[in-house]
């Protein structure tokens, strides 16, 4: 009933639309308009080019103005304050050639609209012009550039010893994090040993890996700079920590990695956000299947103390999981139980 | 070429025009070899492309901008595709942005675009009597033809088309059991990739031999229609770039079906470990973006060079700096070359390549910015007639500067850290690419028109499109830009997992309205381009009073464009409100010798050159 109803009010509107659209053409040969070099028309859509100059300017200093809490996100790392400062500089930079660009182009093609007596001016080239343009562009981006490899060679550049170490696995459809434990070494791993336990593929042969932990959310202190080891299971993923300004990809076969300084703990920014829920999050960023948009991981961000007595409390994924004792070597067996704090 | 050559030509083409009457419905509209009924071919499925493409996106701005909306009503379309809860299935919602993205960027964009104008333009700008070879032409028709049935059938297999992103990254676009999409809607994805690579490259072969080789007396480089010089450079970026793409694509395709490593390693899914190993999925992206940059100025130069012709034109004024023009299209066709590597900051590339690739990305903005105060400079003391083409050329120009201004930050790589893969990068190649390529393929169809069909379209009905789909599209896209700061990732089915994604359900919600009132606007233009073809009102011989050769030829140009000679060429094209002239416009076949009125001094000494040369 209600599809037939607007399948004939559809049909109205579209005929109605076409007698409108007949004795409008009708009219406009009756008026000899198309012998006219231009119509009014002309005059009209100068004026509606010069009100949406006005009118998209004014929306849009008024969104950018009044919703700035809402779309910028609160930083929370050390190179994440350089890379937001030299956003917003460039912001300014380009802001302000935007607002005067926009202007001429609305602003010349209201001004200059045609006229019976006016002619054109026939004006092809200005050589002197030209060289401005090219060079003033030029200098202003050779200054954002070097800015920019300043900053970027200060976040890819190695990272400190003693950095806090961790790994991020992404595989579809979630992440896996794994600590080095009291060793502060991560063990090997291979692909061929990944099982449904084992998701991972800790290589146990590995004395370092004995100790490894796995836990739910990734722990990390502030003030101090964490290394993050990322690697991909099946497909490509992508670590996405927004309020970190941290992303790189996790590439199968490729190991990458990506080092920050936390600077603000979870409760600190809970204060600071006013949202007493608040989390940090990473997300996945590059297309991966049908779970890509639901990649959640929490991060925690706590006082070096605080950190430290949680990674105690730590319980080993070999010492959860002791049938894989069997994987470790003969000899390395004793070693094994040691470090997973189980006595004899 | 020697006059001589053009007398037999002349000849030749007396002899076609007897026969042109004898062809059958087939030979002349379906297995032409007439550039000008191919370029109508392009153009018909372009169009035909961008209705199903703008359709797949707002089905996908329904998803994010309700995703509490009951879609149990597209099930007659979809299928199975449609959950039993009548949401849209996620991997499906990522089969729409595949597709959505691969016909825009291929099918409309560069098939539709290029095809269409470099096939239809060629020719009648330069003063040829066809393009080098049509039966070349018509084969690059047809290859696009065939590409275009291997895609659209790939709707309609059980796996659902391709679904890993326009972009197809190993290892998900390599392995079925990542992702349905990547069965046989892949393969049938590199099938139709492959044909279109054929027919992009017979295509750009005949475009570059016919502006080097046929053009007119007197139609030297320095007098090509800016137009002109766009379509050589594009089809000189895509014959060097779109070779790498089959590469890339053929590996792709050995990895999937015959067992190579080249982008698989290392990889255990759905509880298997697969024996790849040594393969880099970098790889791919390399291969992938070597065209997939060039790809975006193959999309961009058409729409640049169109552009340049119908402001010039409208504002009655000679294009500013028509060298500056040339050499900065110079500039962005060698520098597409050598930036592309910007799209993999954070890749795990190593970080000293991208600085280099930050540099010269950034510099590609020199030149853009010196078109783009070129054009502003054109329209300053113009007399300007606001044509539909003229309109849609300003919207170019405005969604170019805002688009373009973003990639200065998406260029950088320290502040593309956050912003790589977020709404902020949707925002910025919708508008510098997306929007602006489509704005010069709608002021290209507007400004031809009465060429194409020898009738008019209805201006009024093209000022509302105009409208409608100018402001439509700012808000679309400009909104994104404030999402994108926020951090929202591209390509998520929804965002309501993370509580950092949680705002802005009411601007996802706004931005899907407008691009659903965006789209319905170009029912408009859909009317009045079929209506006017067969009701329009007759078109004059020069309707946009232009200085270009194509307006030399008849009303509907037959088999060989001119029934006599070819026009011979005397100056650029550009000689709009010249000082002294009697018109407004001094079209490029009116010797200086009849313009003693309006020529310059240096063009005097030029007048006894022509003497010369008619007498010799």
């Amino acid at each position: 009933m209600v599809v037939t109803v607007i399948l004939i009010g559809l049909v109205l509107i579209i005929a109605i639309l076409a007698v409108v659209y007949r004795i409008h053409s009708l009219v406009d040969v009756a008026r000899g308009n198309h012998k006219k070099k231009v119509t009014g028309s002309n005059g009209v859509n100068a004026a509606l080019l010069f009100a949406f100059l006005v009118l998209s300017m004014i929306s849009l200093i008024w969104y950018s103005v009044s919703r700035f809490d809402v779309y910028s996100l609160p930083v929370a790392s050390e190179h994440g304050i350089s890379t937001d400062n030299l956003f917003w500089v460039t912001m300014a930079v380009t802001g302000i050639v935007f607002i005067i660009t926009q202007i001429l182009l609305f602003y010349f093609s209201y001004r200059y609209r045609y006229r019976t007596k006016s002619k054109a001016l026939f004006f092809p080239e200005n050589n002197r012009l030209e060289m401005i343009w090219t060079i003033v562009p030029a200098i202003v981006l050779a200054v954002l550039i070097f800015s920019g490899l300043k900053i970027w060679n200060q976040v890819t550049a190695d990272p400190p010893e003693e950095a806090e170490v961790l790994e991020i696995m992404g595989y579809q459809f979630a992440w896996k994090t794994r600590y080095p434990g009291k060793d502060g070494q991560l063990g090997k791993y291979d692909y061929r040993l990944i099982d449904a336990t084992n998701e991972f593929g800790i290589d146990f042969r590995d004395k370092a890996a004995f100790d490894d932990f796995t836990p739910r959310e990734i722990h990390i202190p502030k003030g101090k700079p964490v290394l993050l080891k990322i690697r991909a299971r099946d497909v490509l993923h992508s670590v996405f920590a927004p309020h970190f300004r941290l992303k790189m990809d996790a590439v199968p076969g490729m190991p990458t990695s990506f080092w920050f300084i936390p600077n603000k703990t979870t409760e600190e920014m809970r204060i600071e956000t006013g949202n007493p829920d608040f989390n940090y999050e990473i997300a996945c960023t590059e297309v991966c299947g049908r779970g890509h948009f639901s990649m959640r991981m929490l991060v925690v961000v706590e006082e070096p103390e605080a950190y430290e007595k949680w990674k105690s409390e730590q319980e080993p994924w070999l010492s959860k999981n002791q049938d894989y004792l069997a994987k470790v070597p003969e000899d390395l067996q004793e070693l094994a139980l040691i470090k997973i704090g189980i006595d004899q | 070429m020697s006059t001589k050559n053009i007398e037999l030509e002349a000849e030749l083409h007396e002899h076609d025009h007897d026969h042109e009457h004898h062809q059958s419905f087939i030979t002349k509209y379906i297995f032409s070899t007439d550039h000008k009924i191919i370029a109508k071919q392009y153009l018909f499925t372009g169009i035909f492309w961008a209705f199903i493409g703008g359709l797949l996106s707002v089905v996908f701005r329904l998803q994010l901008g309700f995703p509490d909306m009951d879609l149990e009503w597209l099930r007659p379309f979809f299928g199975k595709w449609i959950t039993i809860n009548g949401k849209l299935d996620p991997e499906f919602y990522l089969a729409l942005v595949t597709m959505h993205g691969t016909i825009m960027v291929f099918f409309v964009l560069t098939a539709g675009l290029s095809g269409t104008f470099s096939n239809y333009l060629i020719p009648l700008q330069i003063g040829a009597r066809d393009m080098a070879s049509g039966f070349i032409n018509m084969l690059s028709y047809w290859f696009f033809f065939a590409s275009s049935v291997v895609m659209f059938i790939s709707f309609f297999i059980e796996t659902g088309p391709a679904s890993g992103g326009w972009v197809v990254y190993p290892p998900l676009s390599a392995l079925p059991q990542a992702m349905s999409g990547s069965g046989l809607g892949m393969t049938m994805w590199l099938t139709a990739m492959a044909l279109f690579i054929a027919s992009t490259l017979l295509g750009g072969i005949n475009y570059i031999t016919t502006v080097i080789n046929l053009r007119t007396k007197g139609m030297s480089f320095s007098r090509l229609p800016l137009t002109i010089w766009a379509f050589l450079l594009t089809a000189i970026i895509g014959l060097l770039s779109f070779p790498v793409l089959l590469a890339a694509a053929l590996l792709l395709i050995l990895d999937r079906s015959f067992g190579t490593s080249f982008y698989l390693a290392e990889i255990f899914i759905n509880g298997e470990a697969l024996p790849n190993m040594g393969g880099s999925p970098i790889l791919y992206q390399h291969l992938f973006w070597f065209l997939g940059h060039p790809e975006v100025y193959i999309v961009l130069l058409p729409a640049l060079g169109i552009t340049s012709e119908v402001i010039a034109t409208n504002s009655r004024k000679p294009i500013f700096g028509y060298r500056a023009m040339i050499g900065s299209m110079m500039g962005i066709t060698i520098l597409s070359f050598i930036v592309w590597a910007h799209h993999m900051f954070v890749t795990g590339m190593n970080p000293f390549l991208g600085s280099i690739f930050m540099l010269l990305t950034l510099i590609i903005a020199v030149p853009s910015a010196v078109k783009v105060f070129n054009y502003l400079t054109t329209l300053w003391k113009g007399n300007i007639v606001f044509t539909p083409a003229m309109l849609f050329s300003i919207g170019l120009v405005s969604f170019f500067i805002s688009g373009g201004l973003t990639g200065i930050f998406l260029g950088n790589s320290a502040i593309d850290i956050q912003l790589h893969d977020t709404y902020f990068v949707v925002a910025h190649f919708h508008l510098v690419m997306g929007s602006a390529a489509f704005f010069g393929m709608m002021a290209g169809v507007y400004h031809w028109f009465p060429k194409m069909f020898g009738r008019m379209m209805d201006e009024k009905l093209g000022y509302v499109h105009f409208w409608l789909t100018f402001i439509g599209i700012y808000l679309v896209f400009f909104p994104m830009h404030y999402i994108g700061i926020a951090g929202f990732p591209r390509r998520y089915y929804s965002f309501t997992n993370f509580d950092t994604f949680s705002m802005f359900t009411d601007l996802n919600a706004f931005v899907s309205v407008a691009a659903i009132i965006t789209f319905g606007a170009q029912i408009i233009f859909a009317f009045n381009f079929l209506y006017s073809i067969f009701k329009g009102r007759i078109a004059p011989a020069n309707p946009w009073r232009s200085n270009t050769l194509e307006w030399t030829t008849p009303r509907n140009p037959g088999h060989g464009n001119w029934p006599g000679k070819i026009p011979e060429v005397y100056r650029w094209p550009y000689d709009y409100s010249k000082p002294g002239a009697k018109e407004d416009f001094i079209p490029q076949n009116i010797p200086y010798s009849q313009t003693p009125e309006s020529n310059l001094p240096f063009e005097k000494d030029l007048v006894e050159k022509e003497k010369a040369e008619k007498e010799s």
